[in-house]
């Protein structure tokens, strides 16, 4: 194993709120190649505010593309594993994946429907790039009119906990009428701000694009509204307890959707032809992505291997890690479909097999532990 | 930083401090705590074992990540702290009182091929950069 000591990055892409990051005494590290916060002191603190109180996150490394012209949703209907045809009201999101022809996963992304020619796409930090030439390559094929624009002049925040919505509202004015009857996955434009109730930390709150210019004055009014910055690390631990999936580990364009937890977010059943579809119907689907808790003294880690039977290595960690909230190790792993809720397995940890009892995720959803 | 004068220090960041009654004692750095962030838990070696150089013998687990902690010199393991198994973030609170496991020496001589203090500053100041 290596020694995270001696890893040393250099990060080239900084957000509008890098500075601000900085005076907040940030542990910066390189995220796919962005200067991002690690934690502000300590990243256990930040998770339970999350969960307890109010949370923000810098999520302007992400990327926002707007897609306009009279043909978008055709394009998308082809473009993505998810239905676009769900999204009837203005306003609403869908949470897809937009797949390779070998099915495999490029990248997942949440979808806005604004008005028939425009809809918002945000996507991840890490694939960003190769995400744009894809969508451009195959908007030249499917629907050369279409413009695809970058918006690398919004920034992005995500507030997020209990009390996350309350502090909005007493930061933005007057946001408080437009936006408490935004139902999940529902946004709405309100004055410069773009407000969505979705999330990544299994609590209620919004996620927010603005102007970048204007990212540092509404961050600190967060701050002083008894928001708690919060960083990349809380981040991950929020999202493992929530059960949501992490790009890069928990699926890449390597993984089957229906194999990494995904199997919701691809719609299979009408006529629709999107990029990939061949390819699962012909796939047998082998695999599950299902939860595990560690009985055993030690922490989970992404990659180590997990025994379902007796000398057999039938699985793998994808995501791993230390729960704050229940206070022990938990994981995303890919195992066979033959292993169910209440199994026990092993998991190869070094040297050592430690065990494991098999759960349906989420782990933790709105402050509760479900598991 | 908050490191010692009269600590000896590896290049992966282990502190080693030799004792009156000719044992050492080991631990890991307030800079590799700082790296590592909250720590969630560490696995010692058993108390008897032999350790060559440079053998991976411990880890420390932190939210973020696994550290291999590696023996600065040869020796048998006498003691590993019994604190550190229920509460791992004594390391984040003191990296230099938390210690986490003593040594009987092969050979006391080997300690002088650890680096001092002033090494040990210049090593993270290379590092840093």
């Amino acid at each position: 194993m290596t020694s995270p000591f001696f890893l040393r990055y250099r990060s080239v892409k900084a957000t509008s709120l890098n500075q601000t990051h900085r005076d907040m005494n940030a542990k910066m590290v390189d995220f796919g190649g962005w200067d991002m916060p690690l934690h502000y002191g300590s990243q256990l603190d930040e998770h339970h505010r999350v969960r307890s109180g109010a949370g923000m996150f810098d999520v302007s490394h992400m990327l926002a593309l707007d897609i306009k012209g009279e043909t978008t949703r055709d394009f998308l209907r082809q473009l993505v594993a998810n239905n676009v045809d769900k999204l009837t009201q203005s306003g609403k999101a869908l949470y897809s994946c937009m797949l390779n022809p070998e099915g495999g996963v490029i990248d997942d992304l949440i979808i806005y429907f604004l008005t028939e020619s425009h809809f918002r796409l945000v996507v991840n930090a890490g694939t960003a790039d190769k995400d744009l030439a894809w969508m451009l390559a195959r908007r030249d094929e499917i629907a050369p009119g279409l413009e695809i624009i970058p918006r690398r002049d919004l920034a992005m925040i995500a507030v997020q906990g209990p009390e996350a919505r309350a502090r909005v509202w007493q930061v933005i004015a007057g946001s408080q009428a437009e936006t408490e009857n935004l139902k999940l996955f529902q946004a709405t434009f309100f004055d410069k701000y773009f407000i969505a109730r979705t999330g990544y930390t299994g609590e209620d709150g919004f996620e927010i694009m603005l102007p970048a210019v204007d990212a540092v004055e509404f961050w600190n009014a967060l701050h002083a509204a008894g928001v708690t910055p919060a960083g990349l690390g809380a981040r991950d631990t929020l999202r493992l307890e929530a059960g949501m999936n992490l790009y890069g580990q928990d699926m890449d364009d390597t993984t089957n959707p229906l194999e990494s937890g995904l199997g919701w977010t691809v719609e299979l059943k009408s006529d629709r032809n999107f990029i990939g579809k061949q390819a699962l119907l012909e796939k047998p689907v082998k695999q599950q992505l299902i939860g595990l808790i560690l009985l055993d003294r030690g922490v989970l880690r992404s990659h180590q291997r997990v025994i379902t039977r007796p000398d057999q290595n039938e699985g793998e960690i994808t995501s791993g890690g230390f729960s704050p909230t229940l206070d022990q190790s938990i994981a995303l792993a890919r195992l066979p479909l033959s292993v169910s809720a209440g199994d026990e397995v092993q998991v190869v940890v070094r040297d050592k097999m430690l065990r494991a009892k098999v759960v349906k995720y989420p782990f933790v959803r709105n402050g509760k532990i479900l598991v | 930083m908050n490191t010692q004068n009269n600590l000896k220090y590896t290049k992966s960041h282990e502190w080693v401090r030799l004792e009156d009654d000719g044992t050492v004692t080991i631990g890991i750095t307030q800079h590799a705590q700082e790296l590592l962030g909250d720590m969630v838990f560490v696995e010692t070696p058993n108390v008897g074992r032999k350790l060559k150089r440079g053998e991976e013998c411990a880890v420390v687990e932190s939210v973020k990540a696994a550290a291999d902690v590696y023996a600065p010199i040869a020796g048998e393991v006498t003691a590993v702290n019994p604190e550190l198994e229920s509460a791992p973030e004594k390391i984040n609170q003191d990296a230099y009182s938390a210690w986490l496991f003593k040594l009987k020496p092969e050979n006391t001589g080997d300690l002088n091929n650890l680096l001092d203090y002033a090494a040990y500053q210049k090593l993270l100041e290379a590092e840093g950069d």
